[in-house]
């Protein structure tokens, strides 16, 4: 049984230092905004994916102009059209965020792709290589200030 | 017969090898490669190693003002592009609040459900090219043929169409297009029924696939898998259902689930979505509103400061591009989560254990295109 | 003509004739294979080489000898070799023995039906020479699923064979032929007086023959889509030619020994003997001998376009659980029907 959006904003707002904003699906495409520091990740992830929540994809921003990075996850259900959106910020010249893939096995590729693009290191990641950019790569192209 | 196999135990020599199933492969779609433990027939750990088409579309989306990605967006995934541009200016016009008039949601879905049903049909020539029947493929090419003379009236391209525009489509549908349609249907649905009960009913293609490479729904939705792989484990998730788009809550269709969790649950929810597919070009056909086909959209177009998101039933599974403005032409980050990604990742997981054919024919039978796990 | 009636001239002639049967059958079988899986494929084939492709062979043969003959590194030169040759020889040989016609064998040995058999095992030995000496994992991996193909295949297939034996009472090829004589009713096939189950021999026995030969659906040797070309991967321009006619030859030996112990051979089938009627009804009967070959290998051919593959353990469950049993009962019920009624 899928849980409604109050029961989920409310386990939100239960969590220190996360800012809850409902957001209109029709015009944002999800439900709920989860802003929390980057320790609550892994607890928000395992709430979610306690109440039946598949993640379904991991977005890293690279906002340059406030020195900071973000990564958006966004989570899916099977059974229902709510949409969660949990978002984290980092610092940007020593991005760290701990890893949820012990609470979703997915998540592994997904972090691996984010780190690659943006070169934030996701703490207790199995395997942190590369994953589409080549071996050996040190670079990461979708930071603002990446010169080919 | 399913081979009997305890993971847990050491192998009866000890003596493990590594296969490459390298980027060249007949059986690789595309190019992908997996590193495979073997041990004798038995694969003991599967490695997939992608990145050999990454093309890094996401930079060119943040690089070019925001109508210049749409030919992007059919690139991605070659096969069912329209379900991509639909995605992307999806995703721009909630953003943008542009309004689409009718007749161009209804030209949306009838030209997406044609290219799901002719993603679908490669799909199964494929499958079964690579379960060792050759020749489904050139009757499923026959089909295409037709759906691709369709599109390419309407859309002018064959296979990478980048027909949707923001506010609706390029081009109206000519007169013949519905009767040509209907023709098409007409005879779909005879070939639908000598494809089941030449290939599907086959004695030596059930035993090739039912209970091959069971995936459970928990599996799934640890991993994010969506589309037919998720419906094939029993759990009746369409996008196109629950998080309803465009105009699909105003046509009747169903979603095809079949709650075995084997191979064989995957190729019939894709057989039976051809079908529901037809059903749905019909209904559309006969709703089609007359009036515009594209809406108001402004000279330059900037989205609005923050993120937004759409998504889509493309016909891999779960298609959602994510775009974050900072209000200028260009989006400030575009982030495709595309269905073949997911549904690929848990590949090393579930063939754990499983011979080298049934392996093969798990990957099969979760219709991976590698440009759409690269992007 | 007295010179060309000597027995060294003539068997000389006769094997020549049989190495240019063979290269032929390999050579256009190849072309009536592509058209066919055209035809069921719903598209022409190859018609751009000569009027409808009749050339098409020619020009395969000539790319294939101006391509590089290539020998990996790694590989065991001389078994890398030596394998294509030890496959396609076994073939040659068999045919020997085959009688086309009543006097139209190349030699007639009395134990002709063990010589093929024999010579026929010394294929599995060849495509595992090929597989080992590529030094390549797919082609290994393949030669090891051959081996444990054709001997769970072997078995079922000796086994009807025998039950034959003991209808027929013996191995000459030309004397089963001569007792398959009259109405088409006293072809091996239909002798259901004998031994009621002898269709089912037959069958099996086909089965048999495709998974001897390494045809679809039992062409797990090659799985094309998992093991790339399997154990021949590694062989290019006329190493991979030589492996490919010798696949052929292995078809046209089956289909003609199944043509022999099963239908009949260059018998009429409609009451008439052809050997009695001299010089033409030599031509008769190979012309039904011929009919009948090419009528069986086309089955060949329509089932490798038709089915897909079986996995590898049905394959082996196929033989040792199914074909195995029933061949053994074939076999039991052939003797007590012959101990029990009076022949």
């Amino acid at each position: 049984m899928p849980a409604t959006l109050e029961q989920i904003r409310e386990h939100f707002s239960g969590m220190d230092g996360a800012v809850t904003t409902p957001a209109d699906h029709a015009a944002k495409g999800y439900d709920l905004d989860v802003a929390l520091a980057a320790g609550g990740v892994v607890a928000a992830a395992e709430y979610l994916g306690g109440i039946g929540f598949s993640l379904d994809t991991m977005t890293g921003v690279d906002w340059i102009a406030q020195n900071e990075m973000e990564v958006v996850y966004d989570y899916f259900h099977p059974a229902s059209p709510l949409r969660i959106v949990v978002r984290t910020r980092v610092p940007r010249d020593n991005p760290e965020v701990p890893t949820v893939s012990g609470v979703f096995p997915g998540a592994n590729w997904h972090e691996r792709e984010t780190h690659d693009f943006f070169g934030i290191r996701f703490a207790g990641h199995p395997n942190l290589t590369p994953l589409l950019l080549p071996e050996d790569a040190d670079y990461h192209p979708l930071r603002k200030d990446f010169v080919a | 017969m399913s081979a009997s196999f305890d993971i847990g135990a050491p192998s009866k020599s000890g003596e493990t090898f590594v296969l490459n199933l390298g980027p060249q492969h007949p059986a690789a779609h595309g190019v992908l490669r997996v590193k495979m433990t073997m041990d004798g027939e038995y694969v003991m750990r599967s490695e997939p190693v992608i990145g050999y088409i990454h093309r890094m579309h996401e930079k060119m989306g943040e690089n070019r003002p925001l109508a210049q990605f749409l030919p992007n967006t059919g690139r991605i995934d070659y096969l069912s592009a329209l379900h991509y541009n639909h995605a992307f200016v999806g995703a721009v016009e909630r953003a943008a609040r542009i309004e689409v008039p009718p007749r161009a949601e209804f030209i949306r879905v009838i030209t997406s459900e044609l290219n799901r049903i002719s993603s679908h049909l490669v799909w199964w020539g494929a499958f079964l090219l690579d379960l060792g029947g050759f020749t489904p493929l050139l009757y499923a090419f026959d089909d295409r043929e037709k759906i691709l003379d369709l599109l390419e009236g309407v859309t002018g391209s064959r296979l990478t169409y980048c027909y949707f525009r923001f506010g609706g489509v390029r081009d109206d549908l000519d007169e013949g297009f519905a009767g040509r349609t209907r023709a098409f249907i007409a005879q779909m649905r005879p070939r639908l029924k000598m494809y089941r009960q030449l290939v599907t009913d086959n004695v030596i293609l059930r035993k090739r696939l039912e209970d091959i490479g069971p995936i459970s729904p928990e599996l799934c939705r640890k991993y994010g898998a969506t589309g037919p792989v998720i419906r094939g484990s029993g759990v009746p998730y369409d996008v196109r259902k629950v998080e309803p788009y465009s105009v699909y809550s105003q046509l009747d269709f169903d979603v095809p689930v079949y709650p075995e969790g084997d191979c064989m649950g995957r190729y019939r929810v894709r057989m039976d979505e051809i079908a529901q597919s037809l059903r749905i070009i019909e209904q559309a056909l006969d709703k089609l509103p007359d009036g515009p086909t594209l809406g108001k959209v402004p000279r330059v177009l900037k989205l609005p400061v923050g993120d937004v998101c759409y998504a889509v039933e493309a016909a891999r599974g779960r298609l959602m591009v994510r775009i974050v403005s900072d209000g200028k032409e260009a989006a400030y980050r575009l982030k495709l989560r595309t269905p073949s990604f997911s549904n690929m990742s848990l590949f090393e997981e579930a063939s754990r254990g499983m011979m080298l054919a049934d392996a093969l024919a798990l990957m099969g039978s979760l219709d991976l295109v590698i440009p759409d796990i690269d992007r | 003509m007295s010179l060309l009636a000597t027995e060294p001239i003539r068997l000389l002639l006769s094997l020549l004739c049989i190495v240019a049967f063979v290269g032929g059958n390999a050579a256009y079988l190849v072309l009536a294979e592509r058209k066919g899986a055209g035809r069921f494929q719903n598209r022409p084939g190859p018609n751009e080489a000569g009027y409808g492709g009749w050339l098409q062979p020619i020009a395969d043969v000539g790319k294939l000898i101006s391509k590089q003959l290539m020998v990996p590194p790694d590989a065991d030169r001389l078994l890398f070799r030596l394998a294509p040759l030890v496959v396609l020889t076994p073939a040659m040989m068999c045919l020997a023995v085959i009688p086309f016609g009543d006097t139209l064998v190349a030699r007639n040995i009395n134990v002709g039906l063990l010589m093929v058999f024999s010579f026929g095992s010394i294929n599995v030995m060849a495509i595992l020479l090929s597989g080992w000496a590529s030094r390549n994992k797919f082609a290994i991996m393949s030669s090891a699923r051959v081996v444990s193909q054709n001997v769970a295949y072997e078995i079922p297939m000796l086994l009807v064979v025998i039950t034959l034996l003991m209808a027929t009472g013996s191995m000459d090829l030309g004397e089963i032929v001569r007792q398959q004589a009259g109405g088409f009713w006293h072809w091996n096939f239909c002798r259901v007086w004998i031994n009621p189950l002898m269709p089912v021999t037959f069958v099996i026995f086909f089965i048999c023959m495709l998974a001897e030969t390494n045809r679809a659906p039992f062409d797990m040797a090659e799985a094309e889509s998992e093991l790339v070309a399997g154990a021949f991967t590694e062989y290019g321009s006329m190493g991979f030619g030589v492996f490919f006619m010798a696949e052929y030859a292995n078809i046209v030996l089956g289909c003609s020994l199944a043509t022999v112990l099963f239908f009949g051979g260059w018998q009429t089938g409609l009451g008439a003997v052809p050997a009695a009627w001299g010089g033409w009804g030599v031509l008769v009967g190979l012309g039904f001998f011929m009919a009948k070959m090419y009528a069986l290998i086309f089955t060949v051919i329509w089932v490798r376009w038709t089915f897909p593959r079986t996995q590898f353990y049905s394959l082996l469950n196929l033989s040792w659980k199914i074909l195995i049993p029933v061949s053994l009962f074939t076999l039991l019920l052939s003797s007590a029907m012959i101990k029990l009624l009076p022949r």
